[in-house]
């Protein structure tokens, strides 16, 4: 058979053509609104029938569309517009041409659907069964959902990783730092370039409280220890149990040696008053080494901690109970 | 199984029963303090230990408290979340039980691991459905919970009825008496603000 298939023409009446396009429009030649979908007719508010096209309508896109011979021009096109009533809930239309130069315009609610569903109060029956408008707002409650569960989920886990990188620089015994969060925070001053003072204390006659009165006395000492290091350093300073008796203090823009030796002095007289423990004395003092950033042209951890080691023993053999200053 | 689906049943053990109640059954069960996450799956010996050990603390049968778990779902006020969007499934009750075929594949559009049994709905004579689901054991009775809750919602008389199991194939009877018996709750497209 020659020649293009047959399309068949067919009428349908305004009801059955609401139904299938409840947001449709049909213009005369003059470009006058003759008929008007239900939905569409419910979000107008006021009546369309009969006025101009383009008095009720803002044509976005494509622009320079002002008649109606531009727009059987744009027939088959995506037009952007809206009702000049409503100018912020965008909508999305397709014009095909009717019979006798007249025009059939079908809308739907673009990415603004939520917006014009809940201000019109719009309901399933204002869509077409076969439009996906209402998976849509399903798809964005469920979304919401879905991603509200997963944000919960972060948040806790965010609060267990905290809880786990606390205990995990924790010592457990005294709730001072561990060696871990003291290194970390060593080399966090050192690139930083904070100037910092640093000491090394060490526990004299410990092993004997440990040996003689038993390991709970020794831990009520180091117990006892941490609450006197605790207070006589400032909020920002790091106070960390690095050994069974070895502490080391990191004092951030302290560098001042005679303050230094003022902290040490206080820290030394307050473990060297007597510490009862069930009605026993626990008798043990503390000797110290320091060193400060600033004594150095680039300063290195290990460098650091040894040469505090080194004060500190010179501390030792100078008869335990004091505080000595690394001197290159 | 999806943490979803434990998350359910924990809720409705802590919100009925009681957080006591819920922290007894999650020691019996082997589970952690803190309980089933959401958003993590966990093994489905899991979920029948933690079923098992409600089904001794509460003396009740498991066929039972999954039904209640499947009311509690879409009744409660945790569960208004799903009731709404179940309700997306239809205007009315017999719109909503032609959707449930679609509910697996709802749910894979929310979350692709979810792993909703398959279900089919057939209509043997009028007003009267049988609902099969084909592949997670107890699934039935949760949806005789949940039919019962909706057909609430909708206002909707029914009669529901486990017709049995036939390995995990099951199969619920929904005799529709009445579809507009009484004023359903209405159903706003867009929730909240």
């Amino acid at each position: 058979m020659d020649g293009p298939p047959l399309t068949p023409e067919f009428r349908i009446g305004a009801a059955a053509l609401g139904r299938v396009m409840p947001m449709h429009l049909c213009l005369d030649p003059a470009g006058r609104i003759s008929a008007v979908g239900p939905t569409l007719a419910k979000i107008a508010q006021t009546r369309l029938e009969g006025q101009a096209f383009f008095d009720s309508f803002l044509l976005r896109r494509p622009t320079g569309v002002a008649n109606m011979a531009d727009l059987r021009r744009r027939a088959g096109q995506q037009l952007h517009l809206a009702l000049r009533a409503a100018p912020t809930n965008g909508l999305r239309g397709l014009a095909l041409p009717l019979a006798e130069e007249g025009m059939l315009i079908n809308l739907s609610f673009g990415i603004d659907l939520p917006d014009a569903v809940r201000h019109h109060r719009l309901s399933d029956a204002d869509f077409s069964p076969t439009d996906l408008a209402v998976e849509l707002l399903y798809l964005l409650e469920v979304k919401a959902l879905v991603m509200g569960e997963l944000a919960d989920l972060n948040r806790r886990l965010q609060g267990a990783k905290s809880v786990a990188e606390e205990q995990a620089q924790t010592d457990t015994l005294t709730g001072l730092r561990n060696r871990r969060a003291m290194d970390v925070h060593l080399s966090h001053l050192i690139l930083t370039g904070t100037p910092f003072g640093l000491m090394h204390l060490d526990l004299d006659y410990f092993k004997q409280v440990n040996d003689t009165l038993g390991h709970a006395a020794g831990d009520h000492v180091l117990t006892h220890v941490a609450d006197v290091l605790r207070g006589e350093t400032r909020q920002g300073d790091t106070v960390a149990r690095v050994g069974g008796d070895e502490f080391v203090i990191l004092l951030p823009g302290l560098v001042d040696c005679g303050r230094l030796h003022g902290i040490a002095a206080r820290i030394i007289t307050r473990l060297g008053q007597p510490i009862v423990f069930e009605g026993q004395t626990c008798a043990v003092s503390a000797s110290i080494g320091m060193t400060v950033s600033t004594a150095y042209d680039g300063p290195r951890p290990d460098r650091m901690l040894s040469d505090a080691d080194q004060a500190l023993y010179a501390s030792k053999h100078a008869g335990r109970g004091r505080a000595t200053t690394f001197c290159p | 199984m999806h943490g979803l689906m434990n998350r359910a049943i924990q809720g409705f053990l802590r919100d009925v029963y009681g957080p006591d109640l819920w922290s007894g059954v999650a020691r019996t069960a082997g589970l952690g303090p803190d309980g089933f996450e959401a958003m993590l799956h966990y093994d489905d010996a899991l979920t029948d230990a933690v079923l098992r050990a409600a089904t001794a603390a509460l003396g009740r049968a498991r066929e039972t408290i999954l039904e209640d778990i499947g009311t509690w779902l879409v009744s409660s006020q945790a569960g208004q979340p799903l009731r709404r969007l179940l309700r997306f499934g239809g205007v009315s009750f017999t719109d909503f039980l032609y959707s449930l075929e679609d509910l697996p594949g709802r749910g894979r559009l929310a979350l692709p691991d979810l792993g909703l049994p398959a279900l089919e709905l057939q209509e043997p004579q009028a007003g009267v459905y049988d609902l099969t689901s084909r592949g997670l054991p107890g699934f039935g009775h949760v949806m005789v919970g949940v039919l019962r809750g909706m057909a609430d919602d909708y206002g909707a008389l029914v009669l529901l009825d486990h017709a049995g199991a036939d390995g995990a194939t099951e199969t619920v009877r929904i005799q529709l008496l009445a579809a507009d018996f009484a004023e359903g709750r209405r159903f706003e497209l867009v929730g909240g603000g």
